[in-house]
């Protein structure tokens, strides 16, 4: 595997129209293919804005966001697509779509405009849907599933792209305990075996320090901290970035994420 | 994909049918034998010219006014992800309308009438080209919201417009202009065919190539955006090939209701999303559906006629209803 890493940003910056500050300013930060990286920060931090930064979605202010080593901005979109795979916030399906068809659009930057699919891209979808656990489901209309289901159809379209990258955008917001760890587990198998780079942003901190294995913690559009969960996810850090008392104990386990930092968030005392 | 082949098949002899059934019916029956007689260079000089210079143009126009109007609502809905979206949403009719309206007031339509059309022409651009030259300024890239918006109160606007000319109208030319206003396929000849064939058929290629974009557009323009789509590239594509039919199929026979709005949505409901079978099949069912609204507004009252939108509505919004309550949209 080459050493250039998936994403790259250098002194990057970028601002709003008529906003009074830039939402993502001067980040430096490198993500190794075969990571876990997971984006953390208060809400308005700029995670969001960071993402699309490095997806190529935006045009920096200033600065280079880099995917593989050339400007994210620059990539053929097709192109940049059969490498990354990308799980969008919210998504509003207006109209009847089947799971499966749903799916299947995560051929398309393979095929193109006219043509068809053929075995390879059916056993994509396939496999697809085996792996996020939606099988039974493909003929059923996308906004009769519930919100759990509805994500994992959302990642298996980007896994049928056959990406080594994958980015997601609070793919776990919304949703409840067992449908989170879900979604944590199946990430991190796919980093594991099939040595796929992930990507996410998430405000579950605790979830994030017993997953990833690069953390980036942002503030105000600056970067806070990074590198191990160990030297991120740091009581002084963590409670100045959000701005509210709290706890960092260690993970009891068990499992292979034992003592794995965690954070527990304080009352406030009655004044 | 037997099953596209066996509804494509069901489509395609509805097609022959409704367009028979168009050049065969009206104030002077023509028999099927007579009319096939006349296609194949036959037949009497009577029947000759009901077909070849009357009924046949009229089909034709029905055919790609038709096609176009319900191709465009698709596109349209699937670039504003919105169900309500129709061809006249960015103010084109409006603008046409204003052309036309002016034309019959001023007494142009008197001396020379070809020239209603040219004019609805004229105005369905400058309405195209203000609502993108506003949508353009407010940001760098076509924001669909503005664009909207844009669309919505240039149509306001031209609304205004055409009530002002209407208040100076005689009442002939009131008339005529609100008759105009509600769509007619009678000034149809063949230069009208020519005309409508020249933008309709390159257009309509050029719409059906981008509906692999356009099913990822329906999503959302982030998500199509990171499944390969040169986004911006394809709304352009999309609002202005899809607007300049609407402009030309407007200025072929007036404004006619519905069939961009309904066509699409109930071919939707029958085959599904997926726009390389809704951009086709919404251009072919919205032919037919013009096909046979035309000869019913030609034939109900004969000898006179019936304004062909009013049928559109009145055939079109049953038929829509009852699709609704047998599924969910």
């Amino acid at each position: 595997m080459s050493t250039t890493p998936a994403f790259e940003a250098r002194s990057l910056s970028y601002a709003y129209e008529h906003a009074h500050a830039p939402a993502i300013c001067d980040v430096d930060l490198a993500i190794a293919h075969g990571s876990f990286c997971a984006v953390i920060g208060p809400n308005g931090s700029g995670k969001s804005t960071l993402i699309r930064l490095l997806l190529g979605a935006e045009p920096p202010a200033s600065g280079d966001a880099l995917f593989e080593g050339s400007s994210a901005h620059g990539w053929d979109r097709a192109e940049l697509a059969r490498r990354v795979g990308v799980v969008t916030q919210t998504e509003e399906i207006v109209f009847p779509l089947s799971v499966r068809e749903l799916v299947a659009m995560g051929r398309y930057p393979h095929l193109g405009a006219y043509r068809r699919e053929g075995a390879a891209d059916h056993a994509a979808v396939d496999a697809a849907i085996a792996t996020c656990s939606l099988s039974g489901l493909e003929a059923r209309a996308m906004n009769t599933l519930s919100g759990g289901e509805r994500q994992r159809a959302r990642i298996a379209r980007a896994l049928a792209q056959q990406p080594r990258t994958l980015v997601l955008d609070e793919p776990t917001a919304a949703l409840d305990v067992a449908h989170e760890m879900a979604i944590f587990e199946l990430l991190a198998k796919l980093v594991a075996n099939d040595g796929v780079t992930v990507l996410m942003v998430t405000h579950n901190i605790n979830l994030a320090a017993r997953y990833a294995s690069h953390l980036v913690l942002l503030e105000r559009g600056l970067v806070a901290a990074q590198g191990s969960v160990a030297a991120v996810v740091e009581r002084g850090r963590i409670e100045t970035t959000y701005q509210w008392p709290l706890l960092v104990q260690p993970f009891a386990g068990p499992g292979p994420d034992t003592g794995a930092p965690q954070v527990a968030p304080l009352r406030k005392e009655e004044s | 994909m037997s099953a596209l082949v066996t509804r494509a098949l069901a489509l395609a002899v509805l097609f022959a049918a409704a367009l028979v059934l168009a050049v065969g019916v009206g104030a002077a029956g023509v028999p099927i034998a007579t009319v096939i007689d006349v296609l194949a260079g036959g037949g009497d000089a009577t029947a000759r010219a009901i077909v070849l210079d009357l009924r046949l143009p009229r089909a034709l126009v029905a055919i790609l006014a038709g096609g176009g109007l319900a191709l465009s609502g698709a596109v349209f809905q699937a670039l504003l992800r919105n169900p309500l979206a129709e061809p006249y949403v960015l103010g084109v009719a409006g603008g046409a309308a204003v052309g036309a309206v002016a034309g019959v007031v001023f007494g142009v339509a008197r001396f020379a009438p070809s020239a209603v059309p040219l004019l609805a022409l004229a105005g369905a651009l400058a309405a195209i080209t203000l609502v993108f030259t506003v949508a353009r300024r407010v940001g760098r890239a076509l924001d669909t919201r503005v664009l909207l918006l844009a669309g919505v109160v240039v149509a306001a606007f031209f609304n205004a417009v055409i009530l002002l000319l209407l208040t100076y109208a005689d009442v002939e030319s009131f008339r005529s202009a609100v008759f105009w206003m509600m769509g007619s396929l009678s000034g149809s000849t063949w230069g009208t065919v020519v005309l409508l064939a020249i933008y309709m058929i390159p257009a309509t290629a050029l719409l059906f190539s981008q509906a692999r974009s356009l099913n990822l557009l329906a999503i959302g323009e982030d998500t199509a955006l990171y499944l390969g789509t040169r986004v911006e590239r394809v709304k352009l594509i999309g609002y202005l090939v899809a607007s300049l039919a609407v402009a030309v199929a407007v200025a072929a026979c007036g404004v006619i209701g519905f069939i961009g709005l309904i066509v699409p949505h109930a071919v939707r409901m029958v085959w599904g999303s997926d726009h390389r079978v809704l951009l086709p099949a919404s251009f072919v069912a919205g032919s037919i559906f013009l096909l046979l609204a035309d000869t019913a507004a030609r034939t109900i009252a004969s000898p006179a006629e019936l304004p062909v939108g009013v049928i559109t509505a009145l055939v079109g919004v049953p038929l829509f209803v009852s699709l609704l309550r047998r599924s969910s949209l």
